[in-house]
């Protein structure tokens, strides 16, 4: 394996969970919600897939339950903020609080076990090819999957008539409440995409990236991925760019410490905080364009007239 | 099937207003007991040793004062951002960041002693956490960047930054290696209120203070309504001409001084040094106690009372009950879930209503 092979792999492995918690939330807030709990369901979903597959024996099955746990942790916040009609703001801090609360508390056993890594694919033949074998047909399953997932939200947002509908009741709900399109149920779904999409991104890190639980092991990766979207503009092939754009950030601040370049390690570690920042800075600069791009009804309160 | 269903209130309900907190706290307390009883605990005990026993001896109340110094704090400067629909949830980075530049005399300088020194390290604490959130704010109103995004990421750079500190060039030299400064000296300690019981510091008072002052800015002066109608309606307090990026400016270098305050004074008045974890997140907590509060600075003494009493009932569980003191983490994020939760109901009635009564009505 070169080099550049390695380092496109690892950018990949760092790529992945942001770009599927930001593929969910890209669809909730599509939808007119803002979901801030991602945070706190992918360190549900990390903590809970690193437990199955503990118990099991299996990655596959700690996988499917972390999107499980995911979903069901986001029906709190949808719960709250569109039937109870809470602040999503403040709902959403409320989740990611609880969020990394109780997988703190869950986890507490499994801190310094050994996981259950998920294997990666190796196709005799394929995978051998020099330069893109590894990278195109030796990947480790999420990979794929969240391939699968941008080409699919891509196409049901603007593909389908499902998609258009969910677009047209993040755009104006009370229009798509009066032409009788059921505002509430699209939404609740809309968000327990985005706590599955999350909590599967969750597994990924105790799965895949570092097979272990470490407290707080998401490490603001769900807030980075609140920021993609915004930098995508809430389009789903912006958003892998973006997420490979940061991951190549990681892994280039892991490299230069490893090369020892002199400068702190917590300096280069900063660096991907600091980057999205700066990325926001830039694209939010221009108010017309983002306003334009946001959906209009994003993070505004619902109530149904009856 | 039963259904519910939430309508608006013509106007918002007084009563619940004031009940809502309680109810939460009551809803809260039902929820540990079920909590404890799948863990295997007895529930009346468990809540005993978690809520009760702290306040029983006088050691745990100082140790009370001490955790809700922190809280209350920073909770009465982030009341003066959410009221004003500024969202700093980076409040742990400016807390860090007070604590880092109020240190700087006592670690940098540790000769320069005197009655002096104690107030310098307090403002230069609370210039820090000003600082700080000086940069979302303006990134907010120069660039109309998101806040809630930028407060967080530096919320992780304040914390690198600080372990980068106190494991480099602010390690104490004769530390045997371990990433602390040296301990302050006594004219940079803030001092216990009554030495002779327990170790509470002038750090409460400050918190008391503080909120008394912002409480009287928000219900007594013209910058409190500016706060509270930009906050409803940024079109209605623009026609009154009040300008929305001056009070950004304004809530978030309130808040900033008051969690980097904050930090100087834990750092100060309760570990005698740095470290490279100052903080048990007292920075999110406070977003708990400011709702807890409903964002009154006086509901926010005794929000911030209750919150501290989780932390220390999280300790006492561990001992007593073998329950990880990380439940206060669990507690605390359910109390804000139904915090917000009944103050729905503020705003809006619920109705459980069931399928067989809605057709019913239709037919009729």
């Amino acid at each position: 394996m070169t080099m550049f092979e390695a380092i496109l792999l690892t950018v990949a492995t760092a790529a992945t969970p942001l770009l599927i918690a930001a593929l969910g939330e890209l669809v909730v807030e599509r939808s007119g919600v803002l979901n801030l709990g991602v945070e706190g369901m992918m360190v549900m979903g990390a903590v809970t897939g690193f437990a199955v597959a503990q118990y099991t024996g299996s990655a596959w099955l700690g996988m499917f339950a972390a999107i499980l746990a995911g979903a069901a942790f986001s029906l709190l916040f949808g719960f709250l903020t569109l039937t109870l009609i809470t602040n999503q703001v403040a709902t959403g801090l409320a989740l990611t609080l609880l969020g990394l609360g109780a997988s703190a508390m869950i986890g507490e056993s499994f801190v310094g076990l050994p996981g259950i890594r998920m294997n990666s694919f190796y196709i005799q033949g394929l995978t051998d090819i020099p330069y893109v074998g590894r990278f195109l047909f030796g990947q480790d399953p999420i990979f794929y999957i969240s391939i699968l997932l941008t080409i699919g939200v891509a196409w049901f947002l603007f593909r389908t008539r499902a998609g258009l509908t969910l677009r047209a009741v993040g755009d104006n709900h009370t229009s798509a409440h009066a032409l009788g399109v059921p505002v509430v149920r699209i939404r609740y779904l809309a968000v327990i995409f985005g706590g599955a999409c999350a909590g599967l991104a969750g597994a990924q890190l105790s799965l895949v990236y570092v097979p272990q639980w470490v407290e707080n092991m998401t490490s603001g990766r769900g807030w980075i991925a609140l920021a993609l979207v915004v930098f995508a503009s809430w389009r789903p092939w912006r958003i892998l760019a973006g997420a490979y754009l940061f991951g190549a950030v990681t892994i280039g601040q892991l490299h230069a410490q490893a090369l020892g370049i002199g400068v702190p390690s917590q300096f280069m570690s900063s660096l991907p905080y600091l980057a999205t920042i700066v990325v926001l800075v830039l694209i939010s600069r221009n108010k017309r364009l983002t306003l334009m791009n946001t959906p209009t009804s994003l993070g505004k309160p619902f109530v149904p007239d009856r | 099937m039963m259904r519910i269903e939430i309508v608006k209130r013509p106007q918002h309900s007084a009563l619940f207003s004031a009940l809502s907190p309680f109810i939460a706290l009551f809803l809260t307390l039902i929820a540990g007991a079920i909590l404890f009883s799948i863990l295997g605990k007895n529930p009346i005990s468990a809540l005993d040793s978690y809520f009760v026993e702290p306040l029983t001896e006088v050691w745990s109340i100082h140790e009370l004062l001490v955790k809700a110094a922190p809280l209350i704090l920073i909770a009465v400067g982030l009341s003066v951002c959410f009221l004003s629909n500024n969202w700093n949830i980076g409040a742990e980075g400016q807390f860090i960041a007070g604590g880092i530049a109020g240190s700087i005399l006592p670690v940098v300088f540790p000769d320069f002693q005197g009655w002096y020194v104690l107030p310098i390290m307090l403002l230069l604490g609370m210039a820090g956490g000003m600082a700080y959130a000086t940069i979302p704010a303006y990134l907010k109103v120069r660039f109309n960047t998101n806040e809630i995004l930028t407060s967080l990421m530096l919320v992780y750079v304040a914390q690198l930054f600080l372990d980068w500190l106190v494991r480099g060039p602010w390690r104490n030299p004769q530390g045997y290696n371990f990433p602390e400064t040296v301990q302050f000296s006594d004219s940079a300690v803030l001092p216990a209120i009554w030495p002779d019981s327990g170790r509470a510091h002038w750090g409460f008072a400050l918190a008391i203070i503080a909120a008394v002052l912002v409480w009287f800015m928000l219900s007594r002066t013209l910058n409190g309504f500016e706060i509270k109608v930009l906050g409803r309606s940024s079109r209605a307090g623009r026609f009154a001409g009040f300008s929305a990026g001056r009070l950004t400016f304004f809530a978030f270098l309130v808040s900033g001084a008051l969690a980097g305050l904050a930090g100087i004074a834990e750092v100060s008045g309760a570990v005698g040094q740095l470290r490279t974890s100052i903080s048990p997140g007292y920075g999110f907590t406070a977003i708990i106690v400011a709702f807890l509060g409903r964002l009154n600075p006086l509901g926010i003494i005794a929000a911030g009372l209750v919150l501290a009493l989780s932390y220390l009932g999280g300790e006492a569980a561990q001992i007593s009950l073998g329950i990880s003191e990380k439940s206060a983490r669990i507690f605390q994020g359910i109390i804000l879930f139904f915090v917000l939760a009944s103050d729905s109901l503020i705003y809006y009635r619920i109705r459980i209503v069931s399928r067989l009564s809605d057709t019913a009505l239709k037919g009729a």
